[in-house]
């Protein structure tokens, strides 16, 4: 029996050494496409960065229709990549057929859940972030009305139109939310043309600052924002630097970080299957605040958010998630 | 048309090849331009989609969606009408067998609901393609732009239907329940293991036995029963058609019907098949893809089937290209995709006066040598 165990456990060992010395990590992005400038761009430089430091290589590929999703997860798993990192909700169906039939492969998931024994599930609270950001509007406009610009219209970005309206309406009580979305096929994701439109639109109608949770659109927001002499929020990544004085603030998503870590952690051994959420406590979405936006931000502002941060933090306030009920009160 | 002049094999044979290889040919020169070498391109292209067992179900998954929008952009070709709107009428025809199949789900398995399955998605693809083709035809709205319109219309109805009101309560992402699994079509694999044989696991489903049903039906409609005849002689000559006595309106609507109708079996092979439920997207440019395949199968039904053969082992073989190759990305891909379509759709005609005059020199030299 002792024999037994000894050899068991040098069998393990042996096994979490070769998994170490040929490390074969890989990722599947969504239709976006690794360069759309937002979410799976980021994923893309966390990747990267992996690289970089780790000089290990990675698979990658980027699907194009709803079958391939499936497919590539799959083929990653049959060339024993392993980690295997999908990117998207929509990715969801498909690795829970693959991860049913590649118990020993190791996945992860970016911003959707999969109960699995062998699937890790990274997932953001996006209305928290968002929350801080929109009191940071409300706080800052003029004219009491704040503005939205969503990419396509689905629960994941009403979540953020949802915590930017209620973390508005937290800051000033009476403050007008105009929301937008740019459109209801993935091209809304790109299209800064019809975003800056969408803006200018909103200005007219009264609102000062206005936040682009719409992946490359949101360049033409910002565009516009800058044009008009308004204010803008970046989103995903920090987009401050893109038009100095103009650039509000930008609510920040830890994609890259997250994909890092998922590589990082098989890497290391500290790769844990299970939920992952992400949210202000842990760092994974934060409002941004730096040298590009220090002008704009006052004191003021800045303690009311870091003492709401505090606040949402310590569960004292309770940001409504959309896509719990898939209902706003506040809009 | 010129067709006298050149023989039949010629014509649908020939010059299509010769365009082919002439799209190959420019794709082959841009990868050599980013560094790659086109013969490995090649190979991973071929092997990719015929070389293994799994290859060839996702390209024949492919092909299956490609023959079904083939076929009604070819009848609607047949009336002389360019039916762009393939791509909102498979969407809204799979809404409709996406509907059609979650209300009867829980009480029959799939063979007893196909046929309410079949006539849901032909209904909505139908209906669908309707109001452009009564706009055209009684309004002279022209039928291009409305059924490119429709395409958008489509997309923002299912996007509205599927984030408010078909998504699964506490669903992250916009997409219906999935069915039954009683319900749903059997793959390909599990039809094979019924005869004892194991293959590899792919979308592809039964739905391909269905698109090579529709093919023979439309060849029938179209050569062999009188309305086949009348859309054959609007598309000739709509003149001459109301002159005979044919109701012309009356059939560019029911052209057009059949063509949506067509389109929407596409929700068969997707919604019903592979996908099991009704999402975002799904259609994913197959009706497009469509126009492509029957300019290239001249709007033959078996012109129609290696055409989408064709497109099937370019979308699988190219997915299997970038997967291989990590500097040809999915976009130099789409780059290979529209060489193809631009040589064998817009350009299908430029090669044939060359091929008429080599044709005719050397047919003229055999003439003088029998003499």
């Amino acid at each position: 029996m002792k024999r037994q165990l000894l050899m068991l456990t040098a069998a393990v060992a042996f096994a979490s050494s070769a998994v170490a010395v040929e490390l074969k990590p890989a990722v599947v992005f969504d239709m976006g496409g690794k360069f759309d400038k937002s979410f799976n761009q980021g994923v893309y430089e966390g990747v990267e960065r992996f690289k970089k430091e780790t000089g290990i290589k990675y698979r990658e590929f980027e699907v194009t229709n709803p079958s391939q999703r499936e497919q590539a997860i799959r083929k990653m798993a049959q060339r024993e990549a392993n980690p295997v990192l999908a990117i998207g909700f929509a990715q969801a169906t498909a690795l829970e057929k693959v991860a049913k039939d590649f118990p020993e492969t190791k996945f992860s998931i970016i911003d959707a859940v999969v109960s699995m024994p062998n699937v890790q599930s990274i997932v953001f609270k996006e209305h928290e972030g968002s929350f801080l950001v929109g009191m940071l509007a409300a706080m800052k406009s003029q004219t009491k009305a704040v503005g939205f610009v969503g990419g396509m219209d689905i629960p994941l970005i009403r979540r953020f139109n949802c915590g930017y309206a209620q973390g508005a309406k937290y800051a000033v009580s009476d403050v007008n939310v105009i929301s937008n979305m740019t459109g209801s096929t993935p091209s809304a994701w790109n299209d800064p043309v019809k975003g800056g439109e969408l803006a200018r639109s909103q200005f007219d109608r009264g609102a000062d600052v206005v936040f682009a949770a719409a992946g490359g659109t949101g360049v033409g927001v910002y565009q516009a924002a800058k044009d008009a002499g308004k204010y803008a929020i970046g989103v995903d990544s920090n987009q401050n630097h893109m038009h100095p004085g103009t650039m509000l603030t930008s609510m920040t998503k830890q994609v890259g970080v997250a994909a890092y870590n998922a590589f990082k952690g098989v890497k290391e051994g500290s790769w844990q299957a299970g939920v992952n959420v992400l949210g202000l406590a842990e760092g994974g979405v934060a409002w941004a605040d730096d040298e590009h936006n220090k002008d704009l931000i006052t004191a003021d502002m800045k303690a009311a958010v870091e003492k709401a941060q505090a606040d949402i933090i310590s569960g004292k306030i309770v940001v409504h998630d959309y896509m719990s009920n898939n209902e706003c009160p506040s809009l | 048309m010129s067709n006298k002049t050149l023989p039949t094999w010629i014509d649908v044979g020939v010059i299509p090849l010769i365009n082919v290889c002439l799209a190959f040919l420019v794709s082959g020169f841009v990868i050599l331009l980013i560094g790659e070498s086109p013969l490995e391109a090649v190979q991973w292209m071929i092997t990719g989609a015929f070389g293994y067992a799994e290859g060839i179900g996702y390209t024949l998954y492919y092909t299956t969606n490609f023959i079904f929008t083939g076929l009604a952009v070819a009848v609607a070709f047949h009336a002389g009408l360019f039916n762009i709107g393939g791509e909102g009428q498979a969407y809204i025809g799979g809404l409709g067998v996406g509907l059609m199949c979650m209300s009867l789900d829980s009480f029959m398995p799939w063979w007893a609901l196909i046929p309410f399955a079949i006539a849901a998605g032909a209904a909505f693809g139908a209906a669908w393609a309707f109001i452009p083709a009564y706009l055209q035809a009684y309004r002279g709205s022209h039928v291009v732009i409305t059924t490119i319109m429709f395409n958008f219309i489509a997309s923002a109805l299912m996007v509205y239907l599927l984030v408010n009101v078909l998504i699964e309560p506490g669903s992250m992402s916009p997409q219906s329940r999935v069915l039954a699994d009683a319900a749903i079509l059997p793959s390909m694999k599990d039809v094979f293991a019924v005869f004892g044989v194991n293959i590899a696991n792919s979308p592809l489903n039964i739905a391909l036995f269905l698109a090579l049903i529709c093919c023979v039906l439309v060849w029938l409609l179209l050569w062999h029963t009188r309305l086949g005849y009348s859309i054959r002689m609007i598309g000739f000559n709509e003149q001459a058609a109301v002159y005979s006595g044919i109701n012309t309106r009356r059939t560019i609507v029911i052209t057009m019907c059949i063509s949506g109708a067509l389109a929407a079996m596409v929700g068969i092979n997707e919604v019903m098949g592979a996908q099991g439920r009704v999402l975002l997207d799904y259609v994913a440019g197959a009706g497009f893809t469509g126009i492509a395949v029957s300019l290239m199968g001249r709007n033959h039904p078996v012109g129609i089937i290696i055409a989408s053969l064709l497109f099937g082992a370019l979308y699988q073989g190219g997915a299997e290209l970038s997967f291989e190759v990590p500097s040809i990305t999915r976009d130099l891909v789409v780059v290979i995709q529209g060489l193809v379509i631009l040589f064998c759709g817009a350009l299908s005609l430029m090669i044939k006066p060359t091929i008429e005059k080599l044709f005719m020199k050397f047919f003229a030299a055999k003439e003088r040598a029998n003499v």
